[in-house]
């Protein structure tokens, strides 16, 4: 892989959709790899005992997944340089799995710094979960 | 219990170093499904301008929220963890996070605002190697859901 060129960039183009499948074992990888071991995202008894429908995704883990459809489609990960989001629903996993669909658009592309920002969404179930989602790339002036 | 207001404005001193391996960048790399060979090649990651493998951008939050930790678990604060749930998270990247950085994060508390009977409690952890390099700026809100007082 490599960054994307900045010339192929337009206002209005497409990233994704990718449709992104989430199970209890990526939670619980998820859960060793960030450190957050809180037991709504892995244990289903304990997610139902405080009121949750089901064991959960973590907002972080969402967030992260979304992150790697725009940090893929600009072609190198070290290129994300802002990226921020609000959580707006929880991703529900039951044992069968779940799965997020992610999908983009290119806002804003600034031809003299490289920054191409991109508004992105996710939904589960129909469902938004991630909302004011807003990730920024750099790519190469001259790429 | 009410979140403390009193703690607007305070910064605490640095946490860490929390040293950055390959193997726990593959790891969370593998958990966000992201397939880049920069972080998990070291060829690839330096022919792409890095010193070594390239941490996920969100990778920066396993730092950030153990800086947290001083902060939320201050009975003082008064953040009772159990009501606690994620409400917004901002990054900004000085530079990558690499295989081989020992992260220090210095948290400040920026502001605590009481809406619908619930507070939302805003931080900012400035991760940075312990050479003094910035790394990423994390903006960070809970919420901490009411009580029976409302």
């Amino acid at each position: 892989m490599s960054a994307r060129s900045l010339a192929s960039v337009a206002v209005g183009d497409a990233v994704g959709p990718v449709t992104v499948p989430v199970t209890r074992e990526t939670l619980v990888a998820y859960a060793n790899a960030s450190g957050d071991q809180n037991p709504i995202h892995q244990d289903e008894e304990f997610a139902r005992s405080v009121g949750l429908p089901d064991v959960i995704a973590h907002g972080m883990w969402t967030m992260g997944a979304a992150g790697t459809v725009v940090s893929e489609w600009a072609g190198d990960a070290g290129r994300v340089v802002e990226y921020g989001t609000r959580f707006t629903q929880p991703v529900v996993v039951p044992a069968s799995g779940g799965e997020v669909v992610v999908s983009g658009t290119v806002r804003a592309v600034e031809a003299e710094t490289g920054r191409v920002t991109v508004d992105l969404t996710a939904t589960s179930e129909g469902r938004k979960v991630l909302g004011r989602c807003v990730a920024v790339v750099r790519l190469d002036v001259d790429g | 219990m009410a979140v403390n207001a009193d703690f607007v404005g305070r910064t605490y001193p640095p946490s860490g170093p929390y040293p950055v391996d390959a193997a726990l960048i593959a790891a969370f790399a593998a958990a966000v499904g992201s397939s880049d060979p920069v972080h998990t090649d070291p060829g690839a990651a330096r022919a792409a301008g890095y010193a070594d493998v390239v941490a996920p951008p969100t990778m920066a939050v396993r730092f950030a929220q153990a800086a947290d930790r001083a902060y939320v678990a201050d009975p003082e604060a008064g953040i009772d963890y159990s009501r606690v749930v994620h409400g917004e998270q901002r990054f900004v990247h000085h530079r990558p996070i690499t295989a081989g950085d020992e992260v220090l994060g210095v948290l400040t508390v920026d502001q605590i605002r009481h809406a619908g009977g619930h507070a939302m409690v805003t931080t900012r952890t400035e991760l940075a190697t312990g050479g003094g390099e910035a790394l990423a700026t994390c903006t960070s809100t809970i919420v901490v859901r009411g009580g029976e007082e409302g």
